[in-house]
């Protein structure tokens, strides 16, 4: 028990490390931008009927005039005190801003982090059983041709055919047009989530259902598996009983690695269906200079992915029992 | 019918694959005045004879706009995929040598930049480097390297202590010379199938970046500009801006993925005759 407590204690600190890294190489490639927030904002012409005194008021809201180093460990006081600052653009919290955002992309993620790590084992253990039938064949062509394809351009697709040629599901926003919040209902918010869900689920399997196709085959080809097949188990037992408990680990661990892929993915569809998520979010912070806002969806997506790491890393120890016993002897 | 063996095969594919490539880069850098060439007799024409992908709003033609995008994508994706590979390689091999804290230091480097979502960290790196072209290619080159770097890191590892190094030592070889005939061979194909296979996802993410607006200016038809213009008019049922630039992005990206494969094939002897 001590280990494994030494063990967690010892990636907590790692982790916490590299949370500031991120945060200040975010900040350090934020404030080298020649972009200046005024002209991207404000607007050239409107800045050139600005008197002295107001371009100066613009200057000291948006922090130009401040050294890096002054404000970047003014942000790091706060934020260990548990204030992310002010968004620029939105004027409110950026923990707010981020807190609501983050609510309409967790549900988005979370189903198709889901939903595409079950349907990639179950077509990564189909076509490693099946190894160079048709069927192999077709799960492999189809994977290479989903991980060849730009995401957005997929949510293109999907949106030409289900929202404009068939009209049976809405182009965009994350709940109806003209309908004042308190009636929106959660069929309406579901409705509207089907199509950026379903997007970002058909680009998640690839690379799992392929890595456990090889995973699959490399164990029917194992000693274990010929002794079993000696003995006159079936394939159905033989897959059940020592394909999928092999296979299930190194999946876990590589959807839990893939929660980086499956946040890029959304900043993508979130973009091209409208829908007001954290990575629709990041992009408008990108584009207008919003410095705190952008520096804590950095933070706290790559904390997101140093968490599904950490997980990833916990489970294995707490499944596989050869690793749970090398952690006790090293 | 004479049959050919699996080496000529894979020979074959991946001659058909670069010539390919090629043919879209000479055809996209000729075309690259016609993209721009705007008509407004001849606007929004759904796909025909003569406009092979249709035309847009301003009845400039998509074929043509098309392939230059596609010849552009692919002049990024080579720069930013050498550079990211040269990135991959000092610090791979300089983390396996030096050991000690260069190797902890690069180390943690990988992890910080593995743990920053790919597409924001293309993001930020443009927003250093003031956006367009080279926003767009600093952007790609410096965030791609971290897989090929862990994978030239274990190789060096690998061989450093591999038996017939450790006796070139003992018999006396100078290290340059241990380097040049041993280690190196050894590395070589691992290195250029890890570098053409960085081609896709450099691609992929030059598109992606361009498209959400933190790339190429606007003015120049890349393919995530001519996605990204194509959205205004999907609505209104233009779907062939979209369709098609897309789908000739993809085919491309299968090509060099096919090429990646093929070379490996032909590099990794224990592959082609499996």
């Amino acid at each position: 028990m001590k280990h494994r407590l030494i063990f967690t204690g010892k990636k907590l600190i790692r982790m916490a490390l590299l949370l500031l890294g991120v945060s200040l190489a975010a900040f350090l490639l934020m404030s080298a931008s020649p972009l200046d927030p005024l002209q991207t904002n404000v607007g050239q012409a409107a800045l050139g009927t600005m008197s002295q005194e107001q371009i100066a008021k613009l200057e000291e809201y948006w922090g130009v005039n401040d050294p890096p180093l002054q404000r970047y460990l003014g942000w790091l006081g706060d934020f260990v005190r548990g204030d992310m600052g002010t968004s620029l653009l939105y004027r409110q919290p950026v923990s707010q801003v981020i807190g609501q955002r983050l609510q309409n992309s967790l549900w988005l993620m979370a189903f198709a982090w889901v939903f595409s790590g079950l349907l990639g084992l179950t077509l990564g253990i189909l076509a490693g059983a099946s190894r160079e039938s048709w069927g192999d064949k077709l799960i492999r062509g189809w994977c290479l041709l989903i991980s060849s394809t730009p995401t957005f351009w997929l949510a293109l697709v999907l949106l030409i055919v289900f929202a404009v040629w068939l009209g049976v599901l809405p182009s965009g926003l994350s709940v109806p047009i003209g309908v004042d919040a308190a009636s929106v209902t959660l069929g309406d918010r579901l409705y509207h989530a089907i199509l950026p869900a379903l997007t970002l689920s058909i680009t998640g399997v690839a690379n799992i259902a392929l890595h456990t196709r090889e995973k699959m085959i490399d164990i029917l080809e194992s000693d274990y598996v010929l002794f079993a097949r000696a003995r006159g188990e079936s394939k159905t037992s033989i897959i059940l009983r020592h394909g999928l408990r092999n296979v299930a680990l190194p999946a876990i661990t590589l959807q839990f690695a893939s929660i980086s892929e499956i946040f890029g993915g959304s900043v993508l569809v979130e973009q091209v269906f409208s829908y007001p998520g954290l990575g629709q979010t990041a992009v408008n912070a990108g584009l207008g200079s919003d410095l705190p806002l952008l520096l804590g969806i950095t933070v706290v997506s790559a904390a997101i992915v140093f968490g599904g790491n950490l997980i990833a890393d916990l489970l294995y120890g707490v499944v596989d029992p050869k690793i749970r016993r090398g952690a006790a002897r090293a | 019918m004479k049959s050919f063996n699996r080496r000529q095969r894979a020979l074959a594919l991946l001659l058909f694959a670069l010539i390919l490539l090629c043919a879209v880069t000479a055809a996209g850098i000729v075309l690259s005045d016609q993209a721009m060439v705007t008509d407004f007799s001849r606007k929004n024409l759904a796909p025909c004879t003569q406009f092979l992908f249709g035309t847009d709003w301003m009845g400039r033609d998509m074929f043509s706009r098309t392939l230059t995008g596609l010849s552009l994508s692919i002049r990024i994706g080579l720069l930013t995929a050498a550079v990211s590979a040269v990135i991959a390689l000092l610090l791979g091999s300089a983390s396996a040598l030096l050991g000690g804290w260069a190797d902890s230091v690069i180390s943690w480097l990988i992890d910080l930049v593995m743990g920053i979502p790919h597409i924001l960290l293309v993001m930020l790196i443009s927003l250093a480097f003031g956006k367009g072209f080279t926003g767009v290619v600093a952007g790609v080159a410096l965030s791609h390297w971290t897989s090929l770097a862990r994978v030239v890191r274990s190789e060096v590892l690998q061989i450093k202590g591999a038996p017939y190094v450790l006796a070139a030592g003992k018999l006396g070889l100078s290290r340059g010379a241990i380097l040049r005939r041993h280690m190196i061979p050894h590395l070589l194909p691992q290195f250029l199938t890890g570098l053409v296979l960085l081609f896709p996802h450099a691609i992929l993410h030059e598109a992606s970046v361009t498209f959400l607006g933190f790339g190429l200016p606007p003015e120049q038809p890349a393919i995530g500009v001519i996605l990204s213009e194509s959205m205004s008019y999907l609505t209104t049922g233009k779907w062939w801006l979209a369709v098609f630039p897309g789908l000739a992005l993809v085919g491309v990206v299968l090509l060099f993925a096919l090429l990646g494969d093929q070379l490996r094939r032909l590099l990794d002897p224990a592959s082609v005759h499996e």
